[in-house]
C-alpha cells in the first residue's frame, strides 16, 4: 500500500520516518532537530503535518513527521492551512529572541534557519518584548560562539555528546534560558567541534578560522576535493575566493565520511596558505641560500642536474598522477616509495595483507553496522579518526536491536537510547596506551607491540584451530584472548581493525589472522579495516616501490647524480645521520612540493608545486578507494600540478609522456597496473559535459565578477581555461541534481541553501548519492586470496633496563601538513614520552619530570607524562610531532638523572 | 463517613511511628497479600477497584500496572516510582498523607511492587518537602527495621529495597518520564512516547509511576477488597478522594472526603464558602492546569468524568478558588509566569510560547494591551494543544488561559480599551 501526502500517492517507506520519506521523494518539509544521521527527537516541532485516520477522516490530527513513521496506507497533508500556520508560528517562535543579525551573521547565506524561515513563509514580527540575550564563550581555535541565534534546536549537544562522544559541551538552565556551551569558557576538546559549525542550523557555532578572511557562501568558488591529513579520505570541498583557499567542509560521502570529518580535516588546510608556502621556484647556486628564480631558469638548471644517473623519491601524501609521472621520469627501478625502515615494512605488510589475503575492507557503513569490534594496536582516534567515529556508532548496535525487539525504529533515538541503557555492542581495544575509545570498549589490553601481536594470535587461534597460535600465554591473557574471540565469533557482522601506526607487521599480521578465522567461520571474507597515516599511502603501494632504505642503498652502491624528491620531507622520513649520508652520496637534490620544510630547505631545486585544493589527482584512501580531487582555483604564482614538472623535466630527459592533460595521465598510469586500472572511472573524464556544459564551480549568484579584478584591469579577465577536467572556473554551466555524484562542487538546491540540502542529492536509501558514493575500490578479496594464515611470530619482549618503543600518534600533531596550519598547531600539545607508574618510579621519575631518552644514536631530553594503565616495559614515543626527530629505535632507555619540571 | 486516608492523621501532632501504625491495623494488608494473594490477586483487586491515578490525569491504575510486561523472560529488574513531587499550584495534598502517615504510603507501595513484580522502589520527593523527607526517612528506617522492607520480606520470597529521592526541584519533574530522566541524573527531559515507562521505564527496565495518593488507597482495598472501595464513591468514580480548596474563602484546607462530592458541598460547607465581602467568581477545581469553572458548574460532582463533561479536568482535586475583587488577568498573568518559567526547554511552543504567551499577560496587564493580543493569546492556546508539544506541560499551562479568555472576555477587553488595570 502507498502513503498518501496531499492526496498525491507515494510508495511507502515503513522503516523511515515520515520527514526523512518526506524530503526523499523531494518535498519541502521545514525542520531543525532531526538529523539523518542523528535521527528523531521531536525537539522543534518544526515538521507538523496533519495526519488522517482514512479517506473520511476530515479532521485529523497535528503530528511531528520526524516522529511518525512512514507506514502504509498513511495518509497526510503537507498543506493544510493548520499545519502550515503552526509551522509559520514555531519560526514565530524562534524567532522572538533571535538576534536578526544576518547582515553580520556568518551563517548568512547558508543558513537553514533563514530557508526555514522563507519556507514556512513567517515575515512579521509582532513580539514587542525585549529579546533575551546571552554571554557567549571562548571555545578555542577553532569555533566562534553566538548564542543570541540560538534556537534551542539541541542539534549541537546531540552530536557533541552522544553522537562524538564529547563530554565538555552541555545544555545548561532551562525554559527560554536554556544554554549551549562548556561549564566555562575554554578550548573545546573533541576532535569532532568544528562540525558544529555544519550541525548547527544558525550560527551559534561558525568557523573560526574562516572569519579571518571570510566570505559568503554565494561568493566561494568551491570544487570537489580529498582530504590529504590521514589514509580515510573524508570528501571534503574546498573552497575559494580571491585566490585564496578559504575553508573547507565536509561533502557526503556515505561510503566515507557521511556528514563529518574531524578537525584535523576541516582545520588543516592552513598549510595551504602559511608562511612556509612555496610560490615561485627555489634554486640555489653554489653555496648561496636558495632564491627564488624564473620558470625558465629553474627548468634550464634541472636539465643540467638531471644529466647522468637519477633516483626519484615518492610520496604518500601526493596523487597517484604525481608519483606515476615521477616513475616515468625515473624508470621503475631507479624509483622509491619515500618511506622507509619500519614504516615501510608495515606498509608492505598491508599490502600483502590487502592483495593475497581474503579479508576485506569495509566502507563507513561496514563499520557502522559492525555488531563486534576489536581493534588490534592502533589508536584509530588519533590516526584515522572518522574510523573511531564509525565504531563509536557501531557500538550501539546493541541498544537499536534491543530496541527493534521492542518495536522502537533505529531513528527515534531517545527511546533507543533509553531502551537499550548502557548496553554496548562489544568493542575491544588493544593498544599500548588508553585512547579516547576506551571508555565504550567491552575490554582493554595494554602491552607492547609483541604482547598485542600474541594477543591477536591467540584469538585467531581459538576461533579457529587451524589458525597458528601462541605459546606460553599467561591465564589473564588468554583468558581474554577467549573472551574476545567469542564475541567475534558469535557476531553476524564482526570487524577487525588495526594499523600501521604502532609500526609492527606481527600486529598487522595477527589482525589479518583473526579476520581470515572470522572469514572462515561466516564463510564470507570478513572486515579487516587497516588505517594508513597518509592520504595516499595506499595508492602508493598499489603503485609499487620499493622502501627509502633500498634508495639509500642505491645511493652507497653508485654515485647519483640528481634525487627527485616528491612532496616529501625525508627528515620525517630517516633519521638524520642517514639522511645526512644521503646527501653527499647525491649530487643534486630537487625537491617538488608546495611547502619548504627540511628537506626543501636542503635541496639545490625547488619547484613549487599545487595543493590539494590548486591541483587534480586521484587518492586511494584506507578502503582501496581511488577517489578524485579537483582543482579549486587557479593559484598565483608558478604553481604547478607535480606531475605537471615532473612531465617537463622528463621531457628535458628525453622521455616524452605525451600528457597534454590529466586523462592522459590517468590513463596511462591505469594502463601500467591491473590493479589500477579501475581509477579512470573515479570520476567523469574531462570532456564530460551535462547539455554541451561543464559544471560551474561558482555558484550562479557569485558576485561581483566584472569587478573582482578591476584594481588590476578594467576589463574582466576571461576566466582560466582547464584542461583537466570538466568544472568550469565560472558561474556559467551546470549545476544541479544532475552533476555526476563525483564532480559535486557543493551543495546548494532552491530554497536549500544550506549544507542540508544534500537530501536533494541523496538516493532513497538516505547512504548514497544518487549515482553512487563517488570513488571506485581498486582491492576486493577474491582474486588473488592465496594466503590461509600468516604465522604466528612475536618473540616476547625483552627484559631488562630498556624500554619498548611505542609511537604515540596525536590527533592535531601526528600530520606534517595540519600541523602547519595555525588553528590546528595551537591545539598539538608539547611532545611527551608516556611512561607507566611502575616504570616511572622504578626510575626515580614523577609526572611532569624531564628526563634524558636514549633511542638509539639519538638522545632527547623530554618531559615524561606517567599514565596510569600503560603496559610495564614500554614508553610513549610521539613520533611525528613537530620539533621531534625521526626515531626507528625500538627499544630505548630512561635515564635515572631527570631534572625536575613543572609539575603537571 | 469512612476517611480510610486520612483515619491516621491528627493535624497539629506527630505522624504515627511504626507500632502505632501497626496498632491501628497498619501493615496487616502486607501480611495478607504475601501469605494469601498472588500478584496477580492484588492486580485484579486493584483492576477491580476502579481506582483512579490521583497525580491528575486519572488514567485507571490497574490498567497502568498491566501494561508491565510478563511472564518468566520478562526485562528485569523492574521498578516502582512513587511521584511525590507535588507542586501543581494550589495542591498540597500529598504532602499531607506524607507528613501525616508515612507508613500508609510504604504500605501501599510495598503492595503495589509485589503487585507488578518490582523489587526496587523510589519516592521521588519535592525538594521543598523537607518535613516530609524527614518523616519518610523515619519511616522506611523503622519498615526496614521490621522486616516490611529489604529482603524476604516477613520471610517471603519477596524483598524490595525502598530509595527515597529528594529532588532538586523542577514542576515539570512531576512529568512521569521527566521524572525518570531526572531520577537517573539526566536533565529533566521528558521522554518519547511510546514506548511507555512500564517497556522502557527507568535505566530502560518495566517502570511504574505512580502519585502518593493513589499508593495510599491500596492498603485499604487489600483490607477492605474492590467492592467496598467502589461503594465509597457518591458517582461511577470510586474511592474517596483528598480534596482542598484556596483562595479568598473562610477556611481554607483539605478534606477526604467521598469520590463525586459536589463543588458547591465542597465550598459551601467545608470550605465555608466565600469570605465575606467577597464574591464566587469561578475556580480551577484541580490546581492552577485546569479549566475554570464558574457559578453554572457548582453542581456539578467532583470526579473524573462529571469534570471533563462541563470541559475541565478534575486535576488533583484541590481548587483555586477567584473572587470578584481579583483581577482574573493578573491571575492568569501569575500563572502563565510559573508556567513559562517550568518549561523544560525542550520543544519550541512550550519553551518560546509560554514566554510569549507571559509577556502578552504581563502587557494586558499592565495597561499596554493592544486589541489584536487576545487573538494572538488565541492562537497560542490553539498551537500550544495536545499533540503540538512534546508532554502535557504546555497543553496544561493553556487550560486556564482558554477558558479564561471565554469566561473573563469582558476584563481583557477593559485592560486593553482603559489601558489599565480596572481591579486597581
Amino acid at each position: 500500500m502507498p502513503i498518501y501526502v496531499d492526496n498525491r500517492e507515494y510508495p511507502a517507506a515503513p522503516e523511515k520516518n515520515l520527514l526523512e520519506h518526506c524530503l526523499s521523494l523531494g518535498l519541502n518539509l521545514p525542520y531543525f532537530c532531526w538529523h539523518p544521521a542523528m535521527g528523531s527527537v521531536g525537539a522543534c516541532r518544526q515538521c507538523a503535518v496533519k495526519q488522517y485516520r482514512d479517506e473520511r477522516d476530515t479532521e485529523g490530527r497535528i503530528v511531528m513527521a520526524c516522529m511518525t513513521p512512514a507506514a502504509e496506507g498513511l495518509r497526510i497533508g503537507l498543506d493544510e492551512p493548520e499545519a502550515r500556520d503552526f509551522r509559520a508560528r514555531v519560526i514565530e517562535w524562534l524567532m522572538v529572541n533571535h538576534p536578526h543579525d544576518c547582515p553580520v551573521c556568518e551563517e548568512g547565506g547558508e543558513c537553514h534557519l533563514q530557508d526555514m524561515t522563507v519556507m514556512t513563509g513567517h515575515n512579521y514580527r509582532r513580539y514587542r518584548g525585549l529579546k533575551r540575550t546571552h554571554r557567549n564563550q571562548y571555545l578555542g581555535p577553532f569555533l566562534n560562539h553566538e548564542m543570541n541565534r540560538c534556537i534551542a534546536c539541541y542539534r549541537c549537544v546531540r552530536f557533541y555528546q552522544d553522537y562524538a562522544g564529547g563530554d565538555d559541551l552541555r545544555a545548561f538552565a532551562s525554559h527560554h534560558h536554556v544554554y549551549f556551551g562548556r561549564h566555562e569558557d575554554g578550548v573545546l576538546e573533541s576532535e569532532w567541534s568544528g562540525n558544529l559549525a555544519e550541525v548547527c542550523p544558525t550560527g551559534v557555532f561558525t568557523d573560526k578560522p574562516f572569519s579571518k578572511h571570510y566570505v559568503r557562501k554565494w561568493d566561494l568558488q568551491s570544487a570537489p576535493s580529498i582530504c590529504v591529513h590521514c589514509g580515510h579520505g573524508c570528501n571534503v570541498a574546498a573552497q575559494e575566493r580571491y585566490g585564496r583557499l578559504r575553508r573547507v567542509v565536509n561533502r557526503f560521502n556515505g561510503d566515507v565520511n557521511g556528514y563529518f570529518i574531524c578537525d584535523r580535516g576541516r582545520y588543516g588546510h592552513g598549510f595551504v596558505t602559511a608562511p612556509t608556502r612555496v610560490r615561485a621556484p627555489l634554486l640555489r647556486t653554489g653555496n648561496r641560500e636558495l632564491e627564488a628564480v624564473g620558470v625558465d631558469e629553474a627548468l634550464h638548471a634541472a636539465s643540467e642536474m638531471l644529466a647522468g644517473r637519477v633516483i626519484g623519491i615518492g610520496s604518500p601524501r601526493a596523487s597517484l598522477e604525481a608519483n606515476f609521472a615521477l616513475k616515468r621520469l625515473v624508470g621503475d627501478d631507479a624509483f622509491y616509495m619515500g618511506v622507509g625502515g619500519p614504516d615501510a615494512a608495515a606498509l608492505e605488510a598491508v599490502h600483502a595483507i590487502r592483495t593475497e589475503t581474503a579479508t576485506r575492507a569495509p566502507t563507513l557503513i561496514d563499520v557502522e553496522n559492525a555488531d563486534a569490534m576489536l581493534v588490534l594496536g592502533e589508536d584509530v582516534a588519533s590516526t584515522a579518526p572518522r574510523m573511531a567515529l564509525a565504531l563509536r556508532q557501531a557500538t550501539r548496535n546493541r541498544q537499536k536491536a534491543i530496541a527493534s525487539g521492542l518495536g522502537i525504529p533505529a531513528w527515534l533515538d531517545q527511546p533507543v537510547r533509553t531502551a537499550g541503557h548502557g548496553q554496548l555492542s562489544p568493542l575491544y581495544v588493544a593498544t599500548p596506551v588508553p585512547t579516547r575509545l576506551d571508555a565504550i570498549a567491552a575490554g582493554i589490553f595494554r602491552g607492547s607491540a609483541d604482547e598485542i601481536a600474541r594477543l591477536g594470535f591467540a584469538i585467531a587461534a581459538r576461533i579457529d584451530a587451524r589458525a597458528p597460535g601462541v605459546d606460553d600465554l599467561t591465564r589473564d591473557v588468554s583468558e581474554l584472548a577467549a573472551r574476545i574471540a567469542d564475541a567475534l565469533a558469535s557476531a553476524s557482522r564482526p570487524l577487525v581493525v588495526s594499523g600501521v601506526s604502532i609500526r609492527s607487521v606481527a600486529v598487522l599480521e595477527a589482525a589479518a589472522n583473526v579476520a581470515l578465522a572470522l572469514g572462515a567461520k561466516l564463510g564470507r571474507p570478513a572486515d579487516l579495516a587497516l588505517a594508513l597515516p597518509e592520504c595516499n599511502s595506499m595508492g602508493l603501494e598499489l603503485l609499487g616501490a620499493r622502501s627509502l632504505d633500498d634508495a639509500l642503498e642505491h645511493a652507497e652502491r653508485q654515485p647519483i647524480r640528481a634525487a627527485i624528491v616528491l612532496e616529501n620531507d625525508l627528515a620525517r622520513r630517516m633519521p638524520r645521520a642517514a639522511l645526512e649520508r644521503f646527501g653527499e652520496r647525491v649530487e643534486h637534490l630537487i625537491v617538488v612540493d608546495h611547502t619548504l620544510h627540511a628537506t626543501a630547505r636542503a635541496a639545490d631545486l625547488v619547484l613549487p608545486a599545487a595543493a590539494f585544493a590548486e591541483g587534480d589527482g586521484t587518492l586511494v584512501n584506507n578502503e582501496g578507494r581511488a577517489q578524485r580531487f579537483f582543482q579549486a582555483y587557479v593559484p598565483d604564482g608558478e604553481i604547478r600540478e607535480s606531475w605537471r614538472w615532473l612531465a617537463e623535466l622528463a621531457r628535458r630527459r628525453g622521455i616524452e609522456c605525451g600528457w597534454a592533460s590529466l586523462d592522459d595521465v590517468i590513463a596511462d598510469c591505469a594502463a601500467s597496473s591491473r590493479r589500477l586500472a579501475p581509477i579512470v572511472d573515479a570520476a567523469p573524464g574531462a570532456r564530460f559535459r551535462i547539455a554541451d556544459r561543464r559544471i560551474a564551480r561558482e555558484p550562479a549568484r557569485y558576485s561581483g565578477r566584472t569587478a573582482m579584478h578591476a584594481n588590476v584591469d578594467i576589463r574582466e579577465p576571461k576566466p582560466p581555461e582547464d584542461p583537466d577536467t570538466p568544472l568550469a572556473f565560472s558561474m556559467e554551466g551546470y549545476y544541479g541534481p544532475r552533476v555526476p555524484p563525483a564532480l559535486i562542487p557543493f551543495f546548494r538546491a532552491p530554497g536549500w541553501n544550506s549544507n542540508q540540502s544534500v537530501h536533494k542529492f541523496l538516493d532513497e536509501t538516505g547512504r548514497a548519492l544518487r549515482g553512487g558514493n563517488p570513488g571506485v575500490r581498486l582491492v576486493e578479496p577474491g582474486a588473488d586470496a592465496r594466503r590461509a594464515y600468516f604465522e604466528a611470530r612475536a618473540s616476547l619482549p625483552p627484559s631488562g633496563d630498556a624500554l619498548r618503543v611505542v609511537p604515540l600518534a596525536d590527533v592535531f600533531g601526528s600530520d606534517e601538513l595540519a600541523a602547519l596550519s595555525p588553528p590546528v598547531a595551537e591545539r598539538i600539545p608539547e611532545p611527551c614520552v608516556v611512561l607507566g607508574p611502575a616504570d616511572a618510579d622504578a626510575r626515580g621519575i614523577v609526572d611532569g619530570m624531564t628526563a634524558e631518552i636514549e633511542l638509539g644514536e639519538t638522545s632527547l631530553a623530554l618531559p615524561v607524562r606517567v599514565v596510569p594503565g600503560l603496559a610495564a616495559g614500554t614508553l610513549g614515543v610521539p613520533i611525528g610531532l613537530p620539533g621531534m626527530p625521526f626515531i626507528a629505535a625500538e627499544t630505548a632507555k630512561v635515564g635515572g638523572r631527570g631534572t625536575a619540571g613543572d609539575p603537571r | 463517613m469512612e476517611r480510610p486516608l486520612t483515619a491516621n492523621i491528627r493535624p497539629g501532632e506527630p505522624p504515627l511511628d511504626i507500632e502505632g501504625y501497626e496498632r491501628s491495623g497498619g501493615y496487616r494488608a502486607v501480611r495478607r497479600a504475601l501469605s494469601e494473594l498472588s500478584p496477580d490477586d492484588v492486580l485484579e483487586l486493584v483492576i477491580d477497584s476502579g481506582l483512579r491515578g490521583r497525580g491528575g490525569a486519572g488514567f485507571p491504575t490497574g490498567q497502568k500496572w498491566r501494561f508491565m510486561p510478563r511472564g518468566d523472560d520478562a526485562p528485569r529488574p523492574r521498578y516502582l516510582i512513587a511521584n511525590a513531587d507535588e507542586m501543581e499550584p494550589g495542591t498540597f495534598k500529598d504532602r499531607l498523607l506524607l507528613e501525616g502517615d508515612p507508613h500508609q504510603l510504604i504500605e501501599g507501595m510495598i503492595l503495589s511492587a509485589y503487585a507488578i513484580g518490582a523489587n526496587v522502589a523510589y519516592v521521588f520527593l519535592r525538594d521543598e518537602y523537607r518535613l516530609a523527607a524527614e518523616t519518610l526517612r523515619r519511616a522506611i528506617a523503622e519498615a526496614t527495621d521490621r522486616g516490611f522492607l529489604g529482603e524476604h520480606i516477613l520471610g517471603s520470597e519477596i524483598s524490595l529495597s525502598l530509595h527515597l529521592h529528594t529532588s532538586a526541584g523542577r514542576y515539570i519533574c512531576g512529568e512521569e518520564t521527566a521524572l525518570i530522566s531526572a531520577l537517573e541524573g539526566r536533565r529533566a527531559i521528558p521522554r518519547t512516547k511510546p514506548p511507555f515507562p512500564q517497556l522502557v521505564g527507568l535505566w530502560g527496565k518495566p517502570t511504574v509511576v505512580n502519585n502518593v495518593e493513589t499508593l495510599c488507597n491500596v492498603p485499604h482495598i487489600v483490607n477492605n477488597g474492590a467492592e467496598w472501595f467502589r461503594s465509597l464513591g457518591l458517582t461511577s468514580d470510586s474511592g474517596t478522594k483528598l480534596y482542598g480548596a484556596s483562595g479568598k474563602v473562610k477556611r481554607p484546607g483539605l478534606w477526604e472526603l467521598p469520590m463525586g462530592t459536589p463543588i458547591r458541598e465542597l465550598l459551601e460547607e467545608h470550605a465555608g464558602g466565600m469570605r465575606d465581602g467577597y464574591r464566587f467568581r469561578a475556580l480551577l477545581p484541580g490546581g492552577a492546569s485546569t479549566d475554570f469553572l464558574v457559578e453554572e458548574h457548582l453542581d456539578t460532582p467532583m470526579d473524573f468524568e462529571s469534570i471533563q463533561k462541563v470541559g475541565s479536568r478534575l486535576g488533583t482535586g484541590t481548587m483555586i478558588v477567584l473572587d470578584d475583587k481579583t483581577c482574573p488577568v493578573a491571575m492568569l498573568h501569575n500563572l502563565e509566569h510559573f508556567f513559562a518559567q517550568e518549561s523544560c526547554g525542550w520543544c519550541t511552543p512550550c519553551r518560546d510560547g509560554l514566554p510569549y504567551v507571559e509577556h502578552l499577560l504581563a502587557a494586558i496587564d499592565a495597561g499596554d494591551g493592544r486589541p489584536r493580543d487576545l487573538a494572538l493569546l488565541e492562537m497560542h492556546t490553539r498551537h500550544l494543544g495536545p499533540g503540538r508539544t512534546f508532554c502535557a506541560h504546555a497543553p496544561g499551562a493553556m487550560e486556564p488561559l482558554q477558558s479564561g479568555l471565554r469566561y473573563f472576555r469582558d476584563d481583557f477587553e477593559r485592560h486593553i480599551a482603559e489601558r489599565r488595570c480596572p481591579y486597581r
